[in-house]
Parts: C-alpha cells; structure tokens; sequence
C-alpha cells in the first residue's frame, strides 16, 4: 500500500509517495537523491546511514519512513553552509579522521548531534556517543580527536 | 616546495567529509537498470539436482533469471586455478553458492521472486573443518615446505623440548561497503564493468572468460572502495560477473549489490588455521631447532589460498634467526566459501604461532618472554639467513626491541603486573611484546610489476593513470605527491584519475601492501620519461647565446612550479607556459611508465630464494586486564615502534598503523566465525561479529615510526606500510596469554585465537579445576597427615 509522507528534509518540505515500510535511508538515498548516507550494515549496527530525526542520531537504515513523518530529517548534505563547511567537516578534514570513507558522513552526523546536545562534551561523552558507529579502517584515534576539538573550541554553542 | 614526506590530505577528503565521493550504489542508476539479486545453496554439501524458477519468473517486474546453463564462456573461474564455479554446476559446495540470478526491476519484485525459486537437491554430509579434511585427505594444492638441516637430530639432541597444537580463527574482513558491481552493454557485445575492486584486470578478465569475448571487449573500472581489506582482491570477481551476465543477456544496466549479512554468508574470509609445532631449545630459551606443520581451512576452491600458505610459511621465523627448521604447508578442502586474502595474508597465522612458542618457551623456562625473543631476534651480521636462504640485512630489529622496551617502561611495568597479579582477586594482567618482520612483494614473481600513464596538460595540470585502487589506504595521494615533486608543482595541479583497464593494462592487483611501491614507483619513470622530453626542449628555450648560456639539458630543474637553468636559475619559465611552448613544438608530453621489482625471485619447489625486496619491521608493547569472572578483556594501553623507511605522507601512514593495529586487535581478541553443524555461519552480521569499536581503543595508545634513510632499493627509499601494522596486534594475544600464565600454566597453555570472553573464561576455568584439584590433594593430605611436595 503506498501511502503519501511529508516531511521536513534538510529544511524543505518533501512529500513522497511511497510503501509505509521502506527504510528511511532507502527514500532519501533513492527518492530524494541524498547519497550522504550510506547502507552499511541494515541492522543499527555500523551507523554508516546516520542521519537526525528531530535532532537526534538515527539509524535510518532500520528507521521505518512511516514513522519519520511529519519529522524533521537532517542529513550530511545539509552541513555546509554556502561554501562554508560545518566546524565538524573542519575538523574530520584537519584530523584526516577517515580512510575509506564510508561511515564518515555518519560519524560527523552523530556527532554533530552529540555537540547540539552537549556542545562542550568530555573525552568519555564522546567516545560513549560515538560508540554507536563503527569505523573498518580503526580511524578512531581521530575521529575522537576530531570531535574532541570542536568540543573543546565550543563552536556549537557553550563555552569558549 | 616538495610535498612528499609532508601529511598532505586523503585524495577524496573533502568528498567523504560532505559525502560527496561517491561509491559504488551511489551511483544514479542508468535508464532501464536492472537489480540482481541470487538465489543460493540451501546447503552446504550436495548434489544439484533441478532448478525451478517458473515461479519467480512470472512474478511482475522480474525480466530474466539464469543459471550456470546460461553462461555463454566459461563458469569455472579462478584467480590462476579455475577450479570455482561462478553459478552452481551439478554439484552444491556451500551454504548460500550462487544458484539462480533473478534481474528485476525493482527490490520489491526481486524479493518476492527470490522466495519462489525451489531448488531439488540431494544432501550429502560436508567437510567444515580442517580436521575432517585431514582425515578423508581432501587437500588443495601440493604440501609445501621449506626447511634447512637436520631437525631430527637438532630437536633430539636440544636440552628442551616443547611441542604443542595452535589453532587460530579466521576474519571477515568486513569492509563497510559490501561486494558491489555495476555493468552495462556497450556497442556490439562490448561490457562495460564497474566494480568495488582491488584488481580491475582480473574482474575483466574472468568477465571476457564468462562471456566468451575477448579481453578487449571488457573494460573494468573502479573508482574506489569503501574498504577491502583484501577481501576484494580475488572476491569481488562472482559480483561483477553476475552484473555483467545480466547486462549482457538483457542488453541493459545491471546493478549487484551484497547485503552485509549474504555478503558475511557467502564470500571468503582469514583462513582458519591448525598448526602442530615442536621445538627445541637451550637453557636460556634459545631455539635451535623448529617444525611447523601447517594446514589452512582453504573453503571450495584455491583462489589465493596457495599464496597465503606460502607467505605463512615464509614468515614462521618472523623477527627470530630460526638454526634448524623444518616448515611445511597444506590447503584443506572444506564446503566452505572459498578463504581468501586478508591484510597480512597468512602471515598473521605463521607471526601468533612463533610468537606463542617463545611465550611457551619463556614459560617453561621460567624466563621473561622479552628476554627470550631479544636472544632469538635475527642478528646484524651473523645469524641473519632466512630459512628460506634470503639474506636478511639492514636489520633494526634490535634496536626497535630495545628502544620500545624502553619507551614503554617494559621492565617496570612487568614488576607492576605481577605485583598486581599477586594482589588482585578480580582480574589479572598480562604485558607481552611481539614483532614484526614483514616481507614485502608478491611471492608470486610475475605479479612484481605496476604500470602508470600520465598526462600532461598544457596548463601544466597533470593526470594520472595507474592500476592501482584507492580503498582508503591513501595510494592515490601518495602518487599525487611522488608526481608533484617530479615536475617541481603543487600537488593540486595532479589529479588521480579512476582505476581502468582501458588506461593501464594487464596490472597487479592493489595488495601485498605493494600499491604505491609499483605503481609510484612506475609513475616516477613515466614522469622521468616527460622530463627527459621536456629537458632537452627547455634547454633550448632557456639558452642564451649572448649570455654564453649554450644550451644544456642536465642543467635543467623543475622548481616551484616553474622551469629552469641551474646556471641562471632567476630566469625560470612557468612550468604550464613550458608544456604549451613544448606542444607547439611537437613535443609529446604523455608517457606510460612500467616499472619491475628487480631482485626478486622464489623457487617455491625448493623453498629458496629471494622473494622479499626489503622487509619492514616494528614491535609492539600491550598490557591487557581480564576480569577474572567474565573473562572480559580489556587493552589499557599500547606501545608500538615500526620502521617504515621515509615516510612519504606521514599523516597517511600513521593512520594505516593505528588502523592495522585496530584490525589485528580485533583478530586476536573478539572476532569470532561461528557456524553450525551444516556450515552456516552463525556470526553473519555485526549483531553478532563483534569487530572493534571506539570504546576497544586502547586509552593509552603511543604510536611511533623508527625513522631511518637505509631502504635505497625502494621509491623515495619509502617502505610499505598497508598490512605490517595489523600483525603487531599479536601483541595484545601474547598478552593474554601472558596474563594466564600467572593463573596456571594450563591455562595460558590452553589459549586460542581470538581470545574471546569465552575463551578466556574456558581457560580460567581450566586453571581453576588444575588449582581445585591441587588444593584438594593438599587437603587430602593434610588430614591423612602426610607431606607433599609443593610445585
């Protein structure tokens, strides 16, 4: 049965006609063509398709689009502003925090919601967020880096 | 101003940080494209007897499905054995082999026609491990050996003697992005692959085979991979073949993307290994004499299985001058998807089982371990002739042991662990220091050799083609810096462009960690080549006869992004204006670059020779908890030291030994291939394959390189870096071990590969019933009032 979905992707309105049941990583990634995301594993495991729902990090692999109606979805496209790079995308650039690539987009999105929440975190808060995506390649010793650097400079918000 | 030696970003930084470098299924499907999807094996052992897939082929939205009656060329395939089949011929070999290929429009349709395919079969009793292959001598391949003197004699007459059976586990290589093909027909039967792939001119090769075309009718293209791990050296082979059988019949794109969990099922994994071991030794713990018999779970078929024995069998001695040794080596047959290469590729299963005899020597001889491998170690100038005949020079081994013994406090903290072993009630420690000597080249002569075509713009821009695939290892950047510094410009004016075979032909695949050595080191001659060119049209261009400047090529320099004299070098030219001057004159400023490993060469009948062109080396230190009631370990910190020549982009590099490191921690401690009596892998996906995660990093993690100027053979006097770094994750194994051993000696004895909670547990357990039992006897003693001996 398909049904018709709106919801709020990277600031628009999207409306998508769809089965209630496919994944929501399947719609943004095939309906609305935001490749950010990947599939990595399918079962919440990797975090490779991480993406916010409302604000908080999702697996949007296992994620039904039916219940991410009406919702608001952010994904890595929604990052940079302009030319400008998110202080996250800075800092995985400075730290080389990736090898391969392939979970980084949802690395920098569960971090970008770990610092929304808690823009100064300490060194176990992020490594405990961070712990929901896993990275092949063992890039860790940067990512924590990467993520430790924006938290300590408090560019999203909190202390200086 | 040079870039090389500098950390210069990842080729795709900017790419994976936005997630615009696209991968493979990010790819916008071309008008008509098809999703295959298959249909496999229900069982592990059996004989095929009819497929029916009348069913699935009615289901609306499927367009065609095939079997192995479909192939026009050749099903057998092979990396050099052909002796796999693509589609299931006759006979079922594993659980979840390909069967049936359904091409549908949509996953929808190709999900429910994937239910309605009944394969009849008649099921016979599978061979899982190597055991059982043993006993029916279902074997792949001869039994190899390398040895040198009379081991008999040495081990009989050795003051010591040990002897004992290892067993180490294999690995998903469990690269985030799954086996993944897209194909497309191009004009007159021609295919057009892209694949997830290490080895481009393989995939268009077997593809030409499947097909029955010609090679030059394939062209294979991979842009990059989203991990491989050596998992898509040989493996991503059935993938592409399936898109492009589908392409081919239907005359439309055909996209084959793995789930993780089939991906996990059906394709090869680290060979599981069985090693039976003896050795003699002195008093001091030195070995004089080895045995290994080696036997590796090789699955259905050869494909690499033969090489990684090799190298298994070449690396035994490890970092330690091995007198008297006898070494030998069999592929067992099991109905297994075919085992295949992973980072270290049979060199992580010879390093454990060295590594835990001289723990056990150390042991038995009551002895620190340390101490026993610093009198093993291969020595500067004597006791340095590999078993294999290889003359093993600018050794730092010595030097790497005892610097990282220092740096990391060995002998203090060795007081500290046992200490604490003695006081603690709820956990014990462990500290271990292993090495790593890895020898670097194909031991496969032939596949020695990389190719490279540059391009020459005439804005002095410049691209470049090489068959080497970029998979998160930093080869790509790695290029762009040895060709920046050539020409004397900034590395942003090169661009690496996609793998192709119709760019570089007849290449090796991306491994060995031999990627950059190759194709840079093709990509410095092809350049070379250009210069030569340029050098003689700038001399002139430069010259000034009223100057008295006669025209000079030697003199020429390519600096900063310019051309110049070295005689009047303030009159320079813009390296770019150069290249345009010189086309208009006729001047070709394209070049291909082939490059050989000059050297290299073994006898695999004799077992001698010189396979390695140099080696690199390191050490690592790990401390290891175990809570003592879960088993449950964890990694405190860890010291390594590894000597990687010059480094031509540090930043890379030490990403590649904190990562390899990572894997090798994971091999050793909680990756754990489970199956079930009929050879279906339990441990399928990440929900119960544990692989390492951000919390397993060790809080402490101190990584160094031994800087050194010695490795003149290499590119830029560089070393490999790829898979070195993983094998120094043995450390934190022989840790564990370390640990037991202030527990019982039966249950540091009993420790296999990984070392999971489990197993960890299992041999505590062990320890305690050797404990309880002793304690009885001293009970039963006491009160029949007699007196015992204590250990």
């Amino acid at each position: 049965m398909q049904q018709k979905i709106t919801l709020t992707v990277n600031g628009k309105e999207r409306t998508v006609t769809t089965d209630p049941n496919r994944p929501l990583l399947d719609v943004l990634r095939e309906d609305l063509g935001l490749m950010g995301p990947k599939f990595g594993c399918g079962e919440r495991q990797c975090g490779a398709c991480t993406v916010l729902l409302n604000g908080r990090a999702t697996y949007s692999c296992a994620t039904k689009i039916s219940s991410a109606k009406g919702r608001k979805i952010e994904t890595i496209e929604s990052l940079m502003e302009g030319d400008k790079l998110h202080p996250l995308q800075e800092a995985f650039l400075a730290e080389n925090a990736f090898q391969c690539g392939y979970c980084t987009s949802g690395m920098i999105m569960n971090a970008v919601a770990l610092l929304r929440e808690k823009p100064n975190a300490d060194t176990e808060e992020i490594r405990e967020a961070m712990d929901r995506n896993t990275c092949r390649c063992g890039t860790y010793t940067r990512i924590m880096k990467a993520v430790e650097s924006v938290a300590k400079a408090g560019v999203m918000g909190g202390k200086k | 101003m040079p870039s090389v030696g500098k950390s210069v970003p990842h080729d795709a930084a900017l790419g994976h940080v936005t997630g615009q470098a696209p991968y493979l299924d990010d790819l916008r499907p071309l008008a008509g494209e098809l999703i295959v999807g298959f249909v496999g094996s229900p069982v592990a052992a059996g004989e095929l007897l009819g497929i029916d897939f009348a069913a699935a082929q009615a289901v609306p939205g499927v367009i065609a499905c095939f079997t192995a009656a479909d192939v026009p060329g050749r099903n057998m395939f092979g990396v050099i054995t052909h002796d796999e089949p693509f589609l299931a011929d006759g006979k079922l070999l594993y659980r979840g082999q390909p069967v049936v290929l359904i091409a549908a429009e949509n996953a929808a349709a190709l999900e429910r026609a994937r239910k309605l395919v009944c394969i009849e079969y008649r099921e016979s009793t599978p061979i899982l491990d190597v055991e059982e292959s043993i006993r029916q001598k279902k074997f792949i391949g001869p039994l190899r050996r390398i040895a040198r003197g009379d081991v008999n004699t040495t081990l009989a007459e050795a003051p010591h003697r040990l002897r004992g059976t290892f067993t180490s586990g294999g690995q998903e290589q469990f690269y985030l992005e799954s086996q993944a093909a897209i194909a497309y027909p191009g004009e007159q039967g021609q295919i057009v692959v892209h694949s997830s792939t290490q080895n481009p001119t393989e995939i268009q090769a077997l593809v030409a085979e499947m097909l029955g075309v010609g090679q030059h009718e394939v062209v294979c293209i991979c842009k990059r991979m989203g991990g491989a791990f050596g998992g898509k050296e040989s493996q991503a082979a059935i993938p592409a073949m399936m898109a492009a059988l589908v392409a081919s019949k239907t005359g439309r794109s055909a996209r084959v993307i793995y789930n993780k969990d089939d991906d996990m099922r059906v394709t090869g994994k680290r060979h599981a290994y069985l090693s039976k071991w003896e050795v003699g030794f002195d008093d001091n713990g030195r070995i004089a004499a080895l045995r290994v018999a080696y036997y590796s779970n090789g699955g259905i078929s050869t494909d690499l299985s033969l090489a990684v024995m090799e190298r298994t069998l070449l690396h035994t001695d490890n970092c330690y001058f091995l007198p008297v040794v006898e070494l030998t080596g069999q592929v067992c047959f099991t109905n297994l998807p075919s085992n295949t290469a992973f980072r270290g590729f049979g060199g992580p299963q010879a390093m454990v089982v060295i590594e835990n005899i001289l723990q056990a020597i150390a042991e038995h001889r009551g002895l620190d371990a340390f101490d026993v491998r610093m009198r093993n170690l291969y020595g500067v100038g004597e006791r340095n002739v590999t078993p294999y005949g290889q003359l093993f020079d600018r050794n730092h081994l010595p030097e790497i042991y005892a610097t990282l013994a220092a740096r990391s406090h060995y002998r203090t903290r060795r007081q500290e662990v046992t200490t604490f072993n003695r006081e603690s009630r709820t956990h014990i420690r462990g500290l271990a220091m292993t090495g790593v000597k890895f020898g670097i080249s194909f031991t496969t002569k032939f596949l020695n050799q990389g190719n490279a075509l540059i391009h020459v713009y005439t804005d002095g821009t410049v691209q470049v083609s090489t068959g080497a695939t970029e998979m998160g290892q930093g080869v790509n950047v790695k290029i762009r810096q040895l060709v920046a510094d050539e020409f004397g410009i900034d590395v942003g004016r090169v661009m690496l462009m996609p793998t192709s075979t119709e760019k570089n032909i007849n290449t090796s695949p991306t491994a060995a960690s031999a990627g950059t050595d190759l194709n840079g080191a093709a990509a410095v001659k092809a350049c070379r080549e250009i210069k030569r060119r340029l050098r003689q049209f700038a001399a002139g261009r430069l010259a000034d006869a009223a100057a008295g400047l006669t025209p000079s090529a030697s003199h020429i320099q390519f600096r900063e992004g310019h051309v110049r004299d070295s005689r009047r070098p303030q009159q320079r030219i813009e390296f770019g204006q150069l290249c345009a001057e010189a086309r208009r004159e006729r001047v070709d400023l394209g070049a291909r670059g082939f490059y050989a490993t000059p050297g290299v060469d073994f006898n695999r009948e004799t077992g001698q020779g010189t396979p390695f062109f140099y080696f690199t080396q390191g050490a690592a230190v790990a401390e290891v908890l175990i809570d003592r009631f879960t088993g449950e370990l964890s990694v405190p910190r860890v010291d390594l030291l590894i000597d990687i020549g010059r480094s031509l982009n540090p930043g890379v590099d030490h990403g590649q030994i904190t990562g390899g490191f990572i894997q090798g921690m994971g091999w050793v401690t909680t990756e754990a291939l489970i199956y079930d009596a009929k050879g279906e892998l339990l441990s399928h996906s990440p929900t119960t394959y544990k692989i390492p995660a951000i919390t397993d990093v060790p809080p402490i993690f101190n990584v160094a390189t031994f800087e050194n100027n010695d490795n003149t053979r290499n590119v830029y006097r560089s070393k490999a870096v790829g898979e070195p770094p993983l094998m120094l994750g043995i450390a934190v194994w022989a840790a564990a071990r370390n640990a037991l051993a202030y527990f019982s000696h039966e249950a540091s004895t009993a420790l296999r590969l990984p070392a999971t909670g489990e197993e960890l547990l299992r041999c505590i357990t062990l320890g305690e019933t050797e404990l309880q039992q002793s304690l009885e006897s001293v009970e039963a003693a006491r009160s029949a009032g007699g007196i015992i001996a204590t250990k």
